[in-house]
């Protein structure tokens, strides 16, 4: 009778916890409710933004939300790179997966001014309103908002747009990780110097 | 010119990894010949059977590895041989020192991914291991050569080669001892004895024969590297002088152990042993001085350094005082051992120019 | 002697406050006793745009301009920036790109002059003699134009510090005679020959931000140093508040917050400048440059330099034009032949190494230094694992972690990094030195620091495409709108149908299209 007693207690006991758990799980629910689906803008967060279309979608918000819906695997942004991928696996709590294709070194479009004829097919393709010129009027590209998605050179009826290679300002230098095996670099001159003699 | 980056500093202090487990061998130099004064062949033999075995392994875990050979030069491999033998009794067999210190490299460092990245002392966890694999022979204690053990010869050769390869029994069915006749319970051991039959423990030093002076000295039961507080003390000095550790280990864990035990004494002294016999039983000054201030295993700042000693000092003396083992000083290194992340975390300094009084700043 | 007792009880540690951390060096101060020697004019000289921390200058002359000693020939484009100026009477040559100290081996642009041997000066800007009379806002203008920065090798735009502000009074300038590289004994010898010149720049600073105090810091391996100083402290008037403090070795005191530390006791708080604690800390060569300019109204157009190493046959103190070829300097010293030699651009510990000699001296060119393969195969020899002996963490001086950050910049958990404090970190190079594993610690801190810049700046980039696209969208939605709203107004007016009630999207067209035809809803057809 006493061992009975003490599993309804317990029983209950349990039931009563989980009861209160579960009203204050739906309160905070209530509270913390986010409108809209937060995954989304948190992987469009992480993208570069460069809105290539390079994944397959038409820029990287589109491709945010098929990634955040699952419809879309997490390794397709290109300019992202390796840690972009790893950053939306690790957000989204699955696998990583090996990058398609390797990103290249970032780039600037540049229009050759005396060859352009003013057509404005560039400026509607710019994703990000990174070229200025009026109809019949040489264009330009705003170097600083450019973000080398190469989408306004297909439309340019003279191709007069190019992609350059941006160049590597010294203030943004950064140091590389250290080389591990210094001690070679010692033996390649040593090497050297005794091939010199 | 090469293109490789090299950042400043472009010079360096000359300090190696080398250098600092030699200046250690170096430091345990005199523990080693009061244990070789004191036991004779026996603590030579396992001087060297435990480098030797230590330094194999090693070589043997590197080539499996493919790492370069040029890393058994560092010291390391034969640094832990030389604490293990330090720490076993001087009766132990020579596969026993073997096997230790096969463990002691094998599963004390090289499954970690070798040394730096251990997280326990592997002397310290092979000797543990031991312990538990032979609790018999890790607790029997031969006399030292003193006027206390005349019934045997541990500077004869053929002695103690018959105890190191053939064991003890051996020796003893060969010699007609009887195994009481040369051997002897450890201080700590014969007070947590006869603390269990309710004997105060004054009482039970005096039936010992118990003196301060022998057991700063080492003439008093142990494992050979532990039982000369004298020799420890000059090792370690040296290393504090020669700035191989810093102060904080060693002063916080001796410094907590008497600490603890003097107040205890006060409140129960029957029960309760004197700081200056904690300071001088077992292997409190050995770990003090090299197990726990091993550099891999501890912590890396100041403050954690304290915080590993007094907590180091407050295990090894509850074992000591409550323990079913009558010493915890290698017990507390290892149980510290794994705390180390944690105080690594949480004890770091304070950064310059962080959480300074922002109230003087300006007149505004 | 209120000094010397200080310093015993540093000694016997007794004293207060001695910043944590730190390091003794082999010093090496092979050029302690040379007397400072003048370098000479050498036929091109070459002048970075940016000789300074901040915003690149731009260059004001030709190819072709005759431009004399003083004269203006870059201009600063912001405020954190210092104009550059023609170091020797000349002919500009070219303007292109050359080699500059820079771990990247990337260029600058830089101004060629071909001097003409006459070194004649442009006397445009007037000497103040009488400065105690001047408001100290035209003294600041006048550093400015002097294209003064700190010569120390930090080279931040002198005048920005030199400043009275209400909020922030200077209780205390300190002069840093400090100079803990090995090697580097510009100050030092500055201090011996040309304590009196340093005294007037030190009483002109006081004048300029204001303050009464003064402590000249100055090193116990340098007494010659603190001796000339205060025969010459002794020998001035109107410097009662100044006195100097000889503080026992020990790298990097020179740092500016450890030595701020060391002498007041106060820590600069993190991301604060030393104002916000009352304090100014003005290297040796600095005020003595600071004092050329408003006494005798000079531009800054040389520096001393110590040209050092243990693969130098002739060290020496030389007072050097900006903008000449250290690979002529080495020579006058006797050194030719750069194989097997390694050059250093500043002092072992921060210096970077070259990969050439031809690089011109700049303004924060306080040392160039030969150092032999060997020595530096030394301290730059295989990375073993890390043994955890925090010796990095002892010496650190901004009483960081050195070797967790290492790990967490090696692992890539920068944001772990930046927990942990990483920019904190001064690279003085001290857990480097005195690493027992030989890691480059500074190498993965550098690494560390720039990824997190990195990253920082494509996020805000990345931040900034996010809103034009954005931008762009609802611009095209809204033309999108406007057409439908037009083409359905031009339907409406063929076929009358009630009139949809107007939504917002409408509302906004309105300005623009009709607004006596309520406009209906598009549909999606017409939208897309
Ligand atoms: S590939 Fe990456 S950067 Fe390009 S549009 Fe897709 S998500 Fe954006
Ligand atoms: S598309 Fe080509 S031609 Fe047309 S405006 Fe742009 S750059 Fe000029
Ligand atoms: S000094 Fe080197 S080996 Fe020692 S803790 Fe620091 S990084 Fe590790
Ligand atoms: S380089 Fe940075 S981490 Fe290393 S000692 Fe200096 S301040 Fe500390």
């Amino acid at each position: 009778m006493e061992s009975m007693n003490g599993l309804i207690y317990a029983l209950a006991s349990l039931g009563a916890f989980a009861l209160c758990a579960g009203i204050v799980l739906a309160i905070a629910q209530k509270i913390f409710h986010i409108e809209g689906d937060p995954m989304i803008d948190n992987v469009d967060a992480l993208l570069p933004q460069t809105q290539c279309g390079q994944c397959g979608y038409p820029g990287c918000k589109p491709y945010a939300t098929a990634v955040a819906g699952g419809e879309a695997e997490v390794n397709h942004c290109v300019p992202g790179g390796e840690r972009t991928m790893l950053q939306i696996a690790d957000l989204m709590g699955v696998e990583p997966k090996e990058l398609e294709q390797e990103a290249s070194a970032p780039m600037l479009a540049f229009v050759r001014e005396d060859e352009c004829i003013g057509c404005t097919l560039c400026i509607k393709a710019c994703p990000v309103d990174a070229i200025i010129g009026a109809p019949k009027q040489y264009h330009t590209i705003i170097a600083d908002h450019c973000t080398g998605c190469t989408l306004c050179v297909e439309p340019c009826p003279v191709d007069c747009i190019d992609m350059l290679v941006k160049p590597e300002l010294i203030e943004h230098w950064a140091w590389p990780l250290p080389d591990t095996k210094r001690s070679q670099l010692g033996h390649e001159r040593r090497e050297q110097h005794a091939g010199h003699a | 010119m090469s293109l490789i980056m090299l950042s400043s500093p472009h010079a360096h202090g000359g300090d190696s990894i080398r250098l600092m487990m030699f200046t250690v061998v170096l430091a345990l130099l005199p523990a080693a010949a009061v244990s070789i004064y004191l036991f004779g062949w026996l603590a030579f033999l396992l001087i060297v059977s435990c480098m030797l075995s230590a330094l194999l392994t090693e070589a043997v875990c590197l080539k499996m590895m493919k790492r370069p050979l040029s890393t058994l030069l560092d010291n390391s491999a034969a640094l832990t041989g030389l604490f293990l033998a330090l720490t076993l009794p001087a009766t132990t067999p020579w596969w026993m020192a073997v096997l230790g210190s096969v463990f002691a490299i094998i599963l004390g460092k090289q499954v970690y991914g070798g040394l730096g990245h251990n997280i326990f002392n592997p002397a310290l966890s092979a000797r543990v291991i031991l312990l538990i694999s032979f609790p018999l022979s890790m607790t029997t204690w031969i006399m030292p050569m003193s006027s206390a053990a005349p019934a045997l010869n541990l500077f004869d050769f053929s002695t103690c080669a018959t105890i190191f390869f053939h064991g003890t029994n051996a020796l003893l069915t060969s010699s007609h001892l009887s195994l009481d006749a040369i051997t002897m319970a450890s201080p700590l051991g014969h007070i947590k004895t006869e603390a269990t039959l309710g004997v105060p423990i004054a009482d039970a030093l005096n039936a010992y024969d118990y003196s301060y002076l022998d057991a700063f000295l080492g003439f008093e039961a142990g494992s050979i590297g532990e039982t000369s507080a004298l020799a420890l003390f000059i090792g370690g000095i040296f290393l504090l002088a020669r700035h191989s550790i810093t102060w904080h280990i060693p002063f916080a864990y001796i410094g907590t152990v008497l600490l603890l035990a003097a107040i205890f004494n006060q409140v129960a002294p029957d029960q309760f042993a004197t700081p200056m016999f904690h300071l001088f039983a077992g292997g409190l000054i050995l770990c003090a001085f090299f197990m726990a201030t091993d550099p891999v295993s501890s912590p890396v700042t100041p403050v954690g350094q304290i915080v590993f000693g007094v907590g180091c000092g407050v295990i090894t003396w509850s074992i000591r005082s409550f323990g079913g083992y009558p010493e915890g000083a290698m017990f507390s290194v290892l149980l510290m051992n794994c705390a180390v992340p944690l105080i690594d975390h949480y004890f770091r300094p304070r950064v310059y120019g962080h959480h300074v009084d922002d109230q003087d700043m300006g007149k505004s | 002697m209120p000094a010397m007792l200080r310093t015993l009880a540093q000694k016997l540690g007794l004293m207060a406050h001695t910043f944590p951390g730190g390091i003794h060096l082999d010093m090496h101060k092979l050029s302690a006793a040379a007397p400072i020697e003048d370098a000479g004019i050498s036929p091109v000289l070459i002048l970075p745009m940016k000789q300074h921390i901040g915003v690149p200058c731009t260059s004001m002359v030709k190819i072709g301009d005759k431009v004399l000693r003083g004269q203006k020939i870059a201009k600063s484009e912001g405020y954190l920036s210092v104009p550059v100026h023609a170091s020797t009477s000349g002919r500009i040559v070219k303007i292109e790109e050359h080699a500059i100290a820079h771990p990247s081996g990337m260029g600058m642009p830089s101004i060629f002059i071909e001097a003409d041997g006459d070194d004649n000066r442009d006397e445009s800007l007037e000497p103040i003699t009488d400065w105690r009379n001047v408001d100290p806002t035209i003294l600041r203008e006048r550093a400015r134009m002097c294209g003064l920065a700190g010569l120390g090798g930090a080279v931040f735009p002198t005048f920005i510090k030199l400043v009275q502000d209400r909020r922030f009074p200077i209780e205390t300038v300190i002069l840093n005679g400090i100079e803990c590289e090995p090697y580097l004994t510009t100050d030092h010898r500055l201090m011996v020959e040309q304590a009196s010149e340093i005294l007037d720049g030190m009483a002109i600073i006081m004048h300029m931000v204001g303050s009464s105090a003064g402590i000249i810091a100055i090193e116990d391996n340098k007494t010659d140093a603190a001796e000339s100083m205060q025969e010459a402290l002794t020998n001035k008037d109107g410097m009662d508040g100044v006195h100097i403090e000889v503080l026992p070795t020990r790298y990097p005191q020179g740092s500016e917050k450890q030595l701020i530390y060391t002498l007041t006791g106060r820590e600069v708080p993190a991301g604060k400048l030393p104002m916000h604690i009352g304090v100014l800390c003005q290297n040796v060569g600095t005020t003595k440059a600071l004092r050329d300019a408003v006494i005798l109204g000079q531009t800054l157009t040389e520096r001393i330099v110590t040209i050092s190493g243990d693969a130098l046959p002739r060290p020496a103190n030389l007072n050097v034009r900006i903008g000449t070829p250290i690979r002529s300097l080495f020579a006058r010293q006797g050194l030719e032949d750069f194989s097997n030699i390694q050059v250093v651009h500043g002092g072992p510990m921060m210096g970077e190494r070259l990969r050439h000699p031809d690089i011109p001296v700049v303004k924060s060119t306080s040392g160039i230094l030969a150092l032999s393969q060997q020595a530096i195969n030394a301290a730059h020899t295989v990375e073993n694992p890390c043994i955890r002996c925090g010796h990095c963490s002892e010496a650190c001086p901004a009483s960081l972690v050195p070797n967790l950050l290492a790990d967490l910049c090696r692992s890539d958990q920068l944001e772990k990094a930046e927990d942990y404090q990483l920019f904190d970190c001064i690279e003085c190079g001290a857990c480097s030195y005195v690493c027992p594993s030989n890691i480059p610690l500074v190498h993965y801190f550098r690494y560390g620091k720039g990824q997190i810049s990195l990253a920082r700046r494509e996020q805000v980039f990345a931040e900034a495409s996010r809103q034009r696209s954005e931008g762009r969208d609802t611009r095209i939605e809204r033309e999108n709108a406007e057409k439908a709203a037009r083409r359905s107004r031009v339907r409406k007016t063929h076929a009358p149908k009630p009139a949809a009630e107007p939504t917002t999207e409408a509302a906004a067209s309105t300005d623009t299209g009709s607004t006596t035809h309520p406009d209906t809803k598009p549909t999606p057809e017409e939208k897309s």
